[in-house]
């Protein structure tokens, strides 16, 4: 069940260089695209192989070298920043309309070595590994050996937090039972709101020098720390406009230089554009959407924060905008479609930083998971959707980049006319638009204590996780391997993989006299598991707040300016850290199999059981059979194994939710997305008692085990809809559709309906990979020919030749959803 | 309790009616096409499935056989027909589903449950429940008796039939359904009987009267190269089809696919293709133009 692969066609039903709807093949055309504008640009975005920048890393080396001590922290941020910002090359492509560059061209990326400090082996790794290689040249390996590695040498976060760690965490860490998110990257899942669109820099000085005016330096003991968080917002506020500055300053030489007359114009516009955002509040669709661009290359260089940054719902905030000017006669719908256009390409062009390690195993992507939302609700509770979120719809099927990602957000308040749209583009196959429900996440947020606004103006980021855009910090801490805390269970507290003690003693089960008893070991080893983590984190939390504030990204947070404080350090209105948990279908088929079989038919007894398991179930295929084809397993609306799965997610809740996270009342909550951590889990791990064996993935999100749901997506459904998901920040389900499924367009009406059935029903977040087996394996065996074969992975799409073997794999045997 | 014997039930089944459905799979046909998709339809009676492609050759079920009627072999596991009595343990105790029993009985309680867990897809996408088979009418109290229960539900139903059945039993169901999926094989009488064992006269009369109480029907075609895709079926059929009384009908073409080869090998049957071809693109298309000639509405496929 689990290796088998089942296919009814023999012929892929997406043929190679397939490409979307809107898209008109018959013209001589260079690649995707409107015009040739955006084909070309889209070219290069394409075609680029990423490399590595060591410019920030220069720079910043060199700034601390000569000033670390002179300042505080936070000023010596910002001061760095500001010089970064003065110094770093400026790109302005040729045929551009939205410009600037986190490195010095497309797809350059720096690196943080304030955070990591890749070693010369780092780098050459990231040169010469398969996948997710990043060109790095060897006179740059020399040069940071000789001027950043030296300096850095045990002063990085990555070493204070290793250096840290209890030994019993690190056991753990090492066996695979969690991962830690802020070794190698910032915290942030950070979205913006509306605010960028009616404040500039200028007006954010202003507020800045309001509040440090206004310290009370006679009674607050913290006044003197807010003063210096204050002056580096402020100087970082300088830096963005600086940057700006430059690149007007560029384009206006360019405008110099340049013969033809078009573009002669465009260079101008953009040396305007640049002159008045960010300093300024944007007065039309161009600089709204340059605005935004300048403030998220801001955040992006000033640290490497998780998925990058975030827009939120940008559809809505570019709405005034475009209907302002398209009633005034001032812009088009195809001039506004350019620009967004241009602007997709734009994030396309920044790749994840390089990630090494268990890091690079739990997110092995290019994705750095910006997430564009559409649709949604506004602040007032009202349709979100608008002509702008049509044009975005477009856009993502025309020209099907990696990035950025995007969602759409179906309340029971969104037109049919909009769900239909968007599952026009789902229906192309390059698993996007992943799928939201605003009436679940809104009730999420406000349980986690959100004002309704604040909630309703929140969306998800990166993945599937919720938060209050604009207003908030929602950190991801770690994924959970559930599954392995059910192995550690089974063992005594140890890891049979390695055979080291990475949990407490619970028992041997061999003396489990019940299920329960069992479970309630399980729990045991669950909440050590959760403590440990939870220390951990807090301390992470503290080490940035102290070595690492972001006051770039702080001035456009609320209400890291009225307080006083950083963005890492409690400033946002609210705080929020995330546990990821993983495996939810796995360890409730595992323990399904055990009730059923081992308790209640007690057809196989635990010494049995146990030892089948232990040996990879070896020479037991007739158990492993018996286990997989007689159990009932999760995902087949069958209350016996839906009950166990509702236990455990309420368990997980129990363990993590509302545990505080020591930032001004902030708390932990659970949270149910595996990004492509499930097969680096499901490495660590041994065979599991539903039949899986040892490396196999596990399953992902919160959606069933690959095969273990036979009763079609309506019963999965059911399923997942008997959690209550609300008590979540973010459940994910996956689901593989053949294409045939979705060829008419009643097809479309009624995978529109299946949605607003889950949702109906309280589900968070579905995504569809609409493609056949065969596509897949004829991508396998001729890479060349699908090179633009998107799939949606888990929360992400991904290019699938990017992928490796076992990501590939784990697609594959994704349950292919079939109605005939 | 009323119970009928069903051999599938298909969720999220989007070809059988409007919206998202639920569909029910009655055992036993009055035809016997020789092209059909679910040969394990066609019997009425409980019929045992072997797959050799899942089967691990692990002997369970030749152990728990009361009657000793399984030998395992180099070609896996064989029946003896004599001694088997379909009890059905080999299939209950087979760890990986490489036998299988095909039909289980289901009391009208249980499938009212099925359909009522369904609710929430009917209510989003317009959907309902949907009879199909074999020939669910065969099933004729337990249809009424489910028919009427959704009634009383407001679930809207849709009746598959191939219209072989007493003309009496065919008007009482269309009294409880909302739409009919009439499957219309080919017009020429001594061609049906050669291809589906039967005559086609009753089909033909009972779809007239069937039309006349002003039911809705969509007229379903299977379109089988070299069967029933020459031009004077299709001109004949359209005739026909334009005769019917009441609303115009709908007709639904099912392009014929080579795909059941591996059910008859599960059921132990043969399976002869001879004769029947896959409709190319271009044949399809040319058939559609010609119903719409008649003005009649086709659609390809569900």
């Amino acid at each position: 069940m689990f290796e088998k692969i089942n296919s009814h066609n023999e012929v892929p039903a997406r043929e190679a260089k397939a490409e979307g709807n809107y898209y008109n093949s018959s013209k001589p055309a260079i690649d995707p695209g409107m015009n040739e504008r955006i084909q070309k640009l889209r070219k290069i975005s394409y075609e680029t192989e990423p490399s590595i920048s060591i410019e920030r890393a220069l720079h910043l080396t060199e700034f601390y070298k000569a000033n670390y001590g002179k300042y505080s922290i936070p000023v010596l941020r910002a001061m760095s920043f500001l010089d970064h910002c003065k110094k770093k090359t400026i790109y302005i492509g040729e045929g551009e309309l939205i410009v600037g560059e986190r490195g010095p061209s497309p797809k350059t990326i720096p690196t943080f070595p304030e955070l990591t400090c890749h070693s010369v082996e780092d780098l050459n790794t990231l040169n010469d590994r398969e996948l997710q290689k990043y060109h790095v040249s060897e006179d740059d390996i020399n040069t940071y050996a000789e001027e950043v590695i030296p300096y850095w040498e045990g002063k990085t976060q990555r070493e204070r937090i290793f250096d840290h760690v209890p030994k019993e965490w690190k056991a753990a860490y090492e066996a695979g039972i969690f991962t830690e998110f802020m070794e190698q990257r910032a915290p942030g899942h950070t979205a913006l709101d509306g605010e960028i669109y009616k404040k500039g820099m200028l007006d954010y000085k202003i507020e800045i020098s309001e509040h440090l005016a206004s310290l009370d330096y006679m009674n607050d003991k913290e006044a003197t720390d807010k003063a210096d968080e204050l002056k580096a917002m402020d100087i970082a506020c300088d830096a963005a406009i600086l940057f700006a500055e430059r690149h007007a300053e560029q384009a206006e030489k360019f405008a110099l230089e340049e013969d033809n007359p078009k573009r002669k114009e465009e260079l101008k516009k953009i040396a305007e554009v640049c002159r008045w955002v960010p300093a300024k509040a944007p007065r039309n669709f161009w600089e709204a959407i340059q605005m935004y661009w300048f403030v998220h290359l801001g955040t992006i260089t000033e640290l490497n924060g998780w998925d990058a940054m975030n827009p939120g719902h940008f559809d809505q905030h570019l709405a005034p905008f475009y209907e302002k000017e398209i009633e005034e006669n001032n812009l088009t719908r195809d001039e506004a479609k350019e620009l967004l256009s241009c602007f997709w390409i734009k994030v396309n062009n920044h790749p994840a930083p390089p990630k090494v390690g268990v890091t690079a195993k739990e997110s092995g992507t290019y994705n750095d998971f910006t997430n564009i939302n559409i649709g949604g609700l506004k602040r007032d509770g009202s349709d979100g959707t608008n002509e702008v979120s049509y044009i975005m719809l477009e856009i993502i099927e025309e020209l099907h980049v990696l990035q950025p990602g995007n969602s759409i957000h179906i309340s029971a308040k969104t037109p049919d006319k909009f769900l239909k749209a968007g599952v026009k583009v789902i229906r192309q196959g390059h698993g996007y638009p992943s799928v939201f429900n605003p009436d679940i996440y809104i009730q999420e947020m406000i349980r986690q204590g959100k004002s309704i606004e604040d909630a309703r103006e929140g969306g998800c980021s990166g993945c599937i996780e919720v938060g209050a855009f604009g207003k908030e910090a929602y950190l991801l801490t770690g994924y959970l391997n559930v599954p392995k805390i059910l192995e550690v269970t089974l063992n005594n507290g140890i890891d049979p993989v390695t055979g080291k003690t990475v949990g407490i003693e619970t028992g041997d089960p061999k003396n489990f006299k019940s299920f329960e008893e069992l479970y309630s070991a399980f729990l045991k080893q669950l909440n050590f598991i959760v403590d440990l983590k939870i220390q951990v984190s807090n301390y992470i939390d503290r080490m940035f707040a102290k070595y690492a504030p972001a006051p770039f990204l702080s001035v456009v947070i609320n209400d890291c300016i009225s307080k006083g404080k950083d963005y890492y350090d409690g400033g946002p209105r609210y705080n929020t850290s995330y546990i990821q948990c993983c495996g939810l279908g796995t360890v409730t088929d595992s323990l399904a199999a055990i009730k059923k079989h081992v308790y209640e038919n007690q057809k196989i007894d635990m010494p049995k059981l146990l030892e089948a398991v232990s040996n990879n179930f070896k020479g037991e295929e007739v158990l492993r059979q018996t286990i997989m084809n007689k159990t009932p397993f999760f995902g087949n609306d069958d209350d016996y194994a839906d009950n166990i799965a509702v236990t455990v997610y309420n368990d997980l809740l129990d363990a993590i939710d509302g545990r505080p996270n020591i930032k001004d009342g902030g708390k932990y909550h659970l949270n149910m997305l595996s990004t492509t951590c499930h097969i680096y889990f499901g490495k660590v791990l041994g065979a599991t008692p539903n039949g899986r064996l040892a490396g196999k993935s596990i399953s992902d999100g919160t959606s069933p085990s690959h095969g273990a749901d036979t009763h079609g997506p309506s019963a999965v459904i059911k399923s997942l809809s008997k959690l209550d998901q609300v008590k979540s920040g973010g459940t994910l389900l996956n689901q593989r559709f053949l294409p045939s499924l979705l060829k008419r367009d009643e097809d479309i009406k009624k995978l529109g309906s299946l949605i607003r059935s889950y949702f109906t029903l309280g589900g968070h977040h579905i995504q569809f990979n609409i493609v056949d087996t065969a596509t897949l394996l004829a991508a396998q065996k001729c890479p060349e020919d699908y090179k633009d074969l998107l799939v949606r992975m888990a929360g992400y799409s991904d290019y699938f030749n990017d992928m490796n073997a076992d990501l590939q794999q784990e697609v594959i045997e994704r349950t292919e959803n079939d109605a005939f | 309790m009323n119970s009928g014997l069903i051999f599938d039930v298909k969720r999220y089944a989007i070809n059988d009616g409007p919206g998202i459905r639920i569909t029910f799979f009655f055992k036993g046909c009055s035809l016997n096409c020789a092209w059909c998709h679910n040969p394990e339809s066609i019997s009425k009676d409980i019929q045992k499935m072997y797959s050799a492609d899942k089967c691990i050759g692990c002997g369970t079920c030749v152990d728990e056989c009361p009657k000793t009627a399984l030998t395992l072999t180099e070609r896996g596991i064989i029946t003896n027909s004599e001694l088997c009595n379909m009890c059905g343990i080999c299939a209950e105790v087979c760890p990986t589903g490489a036998i299988e029993m095909s039909g289980r009985m289901e009391t009208v309680d249980d499938i009212m449950k099925m359909i009522e867990n369904e609710q929430i897809f009917f209510d989003q996408s317009g959907g309902g429940v949907t009879f199909s088979g074999g020939e669910p009418i065969l099933h004729y109290d337990v249809l009424i008796d489910l028919l009427d229960k959704c009634g009383e539900r407001g679930i809207h139903r849709t009746v598959d039939t191939a219209g072989l059945v007493g003309t009496e039993k065919l008007l009482e169901v269309a009294k409880r359904t909302d739409l009919f999926l009439y499957d219309l094989k080919m017009i020429d009488e001594d061609k049906h009987k050669r291809w589906t064992d039967v005559s086609n006269k009753k089909i033909l009369e009972n779809l007239q009267k069937l039309s006349k109480t002003g039911a809705e029907i969509n007229i379903r075609i299977p379109l089988i190269k070299g069967v029933n895709t020459d031009d004077e079926n299709i001109v004949k059929t359209a005739e026909y089809v334009s005769s019917l009384a009441g609303k115009k009908k709908k007709v639904n073409l099912l392009p014929y696919h080579n795909i059941a080869q591996k059910k008859y090998t599960k059921l132990g049957e043969e399976y002869d293709e001879s004769g029947m071809g896959e409709p190319g693109k271009e044949l399809i298309d040319s058939i559609v133009a010609k119903f719409n000639e008649y003005e009649i509405e086709v659609v390809v496929g569900g």
